[in-house]
């Protein structure tokens, strides 16, 4: 009985260093351009007891493709974004830079506080729909479509502005029916699996299912390069998969569901430091 | 004319001895399992079930994908055993036949509305079911028997 007793003592302080290991890691490295990569006391009311960022429950492997920027291959988007910023395109002859000048200041923060609300059109804008409603109003020139390589460098070189700035999205006033709708979208099971996106990534988040380590699922990082892409992608094309994974019809990117989820996520990561562009698997 | 009736009327008939024939062989409907005290009594088939052919389902990722939730010491030559469910180790001493049959069939009545455990010989699931899979269970009542029958294996 002592012995056995002994062993299992062994085994638990083991276990306990093994952990304690695993914690001390993730604190040391840091993804670039971001001071941490949790907020330990969350917002009022929030579902979770700490927020966390994807890059927390990745491999070492692909974490260190966000450690540095010459590493990262989100960056090819960041910088050709950067480069149509400066570049003239419709009939009324602009570029973005001809009216916000240096993104560096003038996009500065813009990106923590996506989607946000239109007086115009009475709605929230996504960074695509902002983006588009610029170029088809201002520059007279022809949308890009969501997922278009454009667009994708465009949203990244305007996120990564705001790197290391905390995600804060209005969720009161006009934008309160568009966060609740998002939560409502959030917790509706779907699919013949019949799972809602808080079965995995509120209940069992720090998890493995099969191969997956399982996230809790925040924005902070979009778009994201994934290596199963091997590009970068938008936050909705990500919402598209998990409803195809648990066998659903998917919401359209940029439907108002989708807009909806978009404005409740970033709200259940308040405080979270845009990572944009992060890496995932 | 004649001819072509009497034809015509020969096939239905045909047609519904096959039919019936088929009825006869199919599982009970997925709508029509019963679930009292948390047990489904009888089989879904009628037929035993194969206990190597549940353990192919209990990996298949399209099929039961079981592995994905649970940890089975039975495979540990498979990679990736989940950690959302218990560990199915020793599940045949903690649940009777009816029970695991209960549970595959629609977990949700139970082990409570929830649970992440999909039910897998239940036709009412989740909003907007993709095409390919709507009205359909995710295990044919054969499957579920098989599974069973592997369950009932694991003894510790």
């Amino acid at each position: 009985m002592k012995g056995s007793f002994k062993l299992g003592l062994l085994v638990t302080i083991a276990a306990g260093s093994t952990i304690m290991m695993g914690v001390a890691n993730s604190q040391d490295s840091l993804p670039a351009g971001v001071t941490s990569i949790k907020v330990a006391t969350p917002y009022k009311g929030s579902p979770l007891d700490e927020i966390i960022s994807g890059w927390h429950f990745r491999a070492s492997e692909t974490q260190s493709l966000q450690q540095d920027d010459f590493d990262n291959p989100g960056y090819l988007w960041v910088d050709k974004g950067e480069s149509l910023w400066n570049t003239v395109d419709g009939e009324a002859g602009k570029s973005c830079a001809s009216c916000h000048n240096e993104a560096a200041k003038s996009m500065k923060g813009v990106g923590a506080e996506m989607p946000k609300w239109d007086a115009k059109l009475k709605r929230p804008l996504t960074m695509e729909q902002r983006i588009n409603s610029c170029r088809t109003n201002n520059m007279k020139a022809k949308a890009w479509k969501w997922e278009a390589d454009q667009m994708l460098s465009m949203t990244a070189f305007v996120r990564n502005q705001s790197r290391g700035m905390p995600v804060n999205v209005q969720v009161d006033g006009p934008m309160k029916a568009w966060a609740e709708k998002g939560k409502e979208v959030y917790y509706t099971r779907v699919g013949q699996l019949d799972m809602s996106c808080a079965n995995c990534h509120e209940a069992n988040y720090g998890k493995h299912i099969r191969a997956d380590h399982l996230s809790q699922g925040q924005s902070n990082g979009f778009p994201t390069y994934r290596l199963k892409w091997q590009k970068l992608g938008s936050l909705h094309r990500r919402f598209k998969g998990c409803m195809k994974n648990i066998r659903a019809v998917p919401y359209k990117r940029g439907s108002d569901e989708f807009v909806a989820m978009e404005i409740y996520l970033a709200h259940r990561g308040k405080g979270l430091q845009v990572e944009t562009p992060a890496v995932r698997n | 004319m004649m001819k072509a009736n009497s034809l015509i009327a020969g096939c239905a008939a045909a047609l519904m001895t096959v039919m019936a024939g088929s009825a006869l062989a199919e599982a009970t409907k997925p709508d029509m399992v019963k679930i009292d005290d948390n047990k489904v009594k009888s089989s879904l088939t009628g037929i035993k079930g194969n206990a190597a052919d549940g353990k192919k389902w209990f990996a298949n990722r399209k099929l039961g994908n079981c592995l994905a939730c649970h940890s089975n010491k039975d495979m540990t030559s498979k990679p990736f055993h989940g950690e959302i469910g218990p560990p199915i180790d020793g599940v045949a001493d903690r649940h009777s036949e009816q029970e695991l049959r209960a549970i595959l069939v629609d977990s949700k009545t139970v082990l409570g509305k929830e649970t992440i455990m999909p039910g897998f010989y239940k036709i009412k699931t989740g909003a907007r079911p993709a095409k390919k899979f709507k009205g359909k269970t995710i295990l044919s009542g054969q499957q579920v028997e098989d599974i069973i029958a592997y369950l009932l294996t694991l003894k510790e």
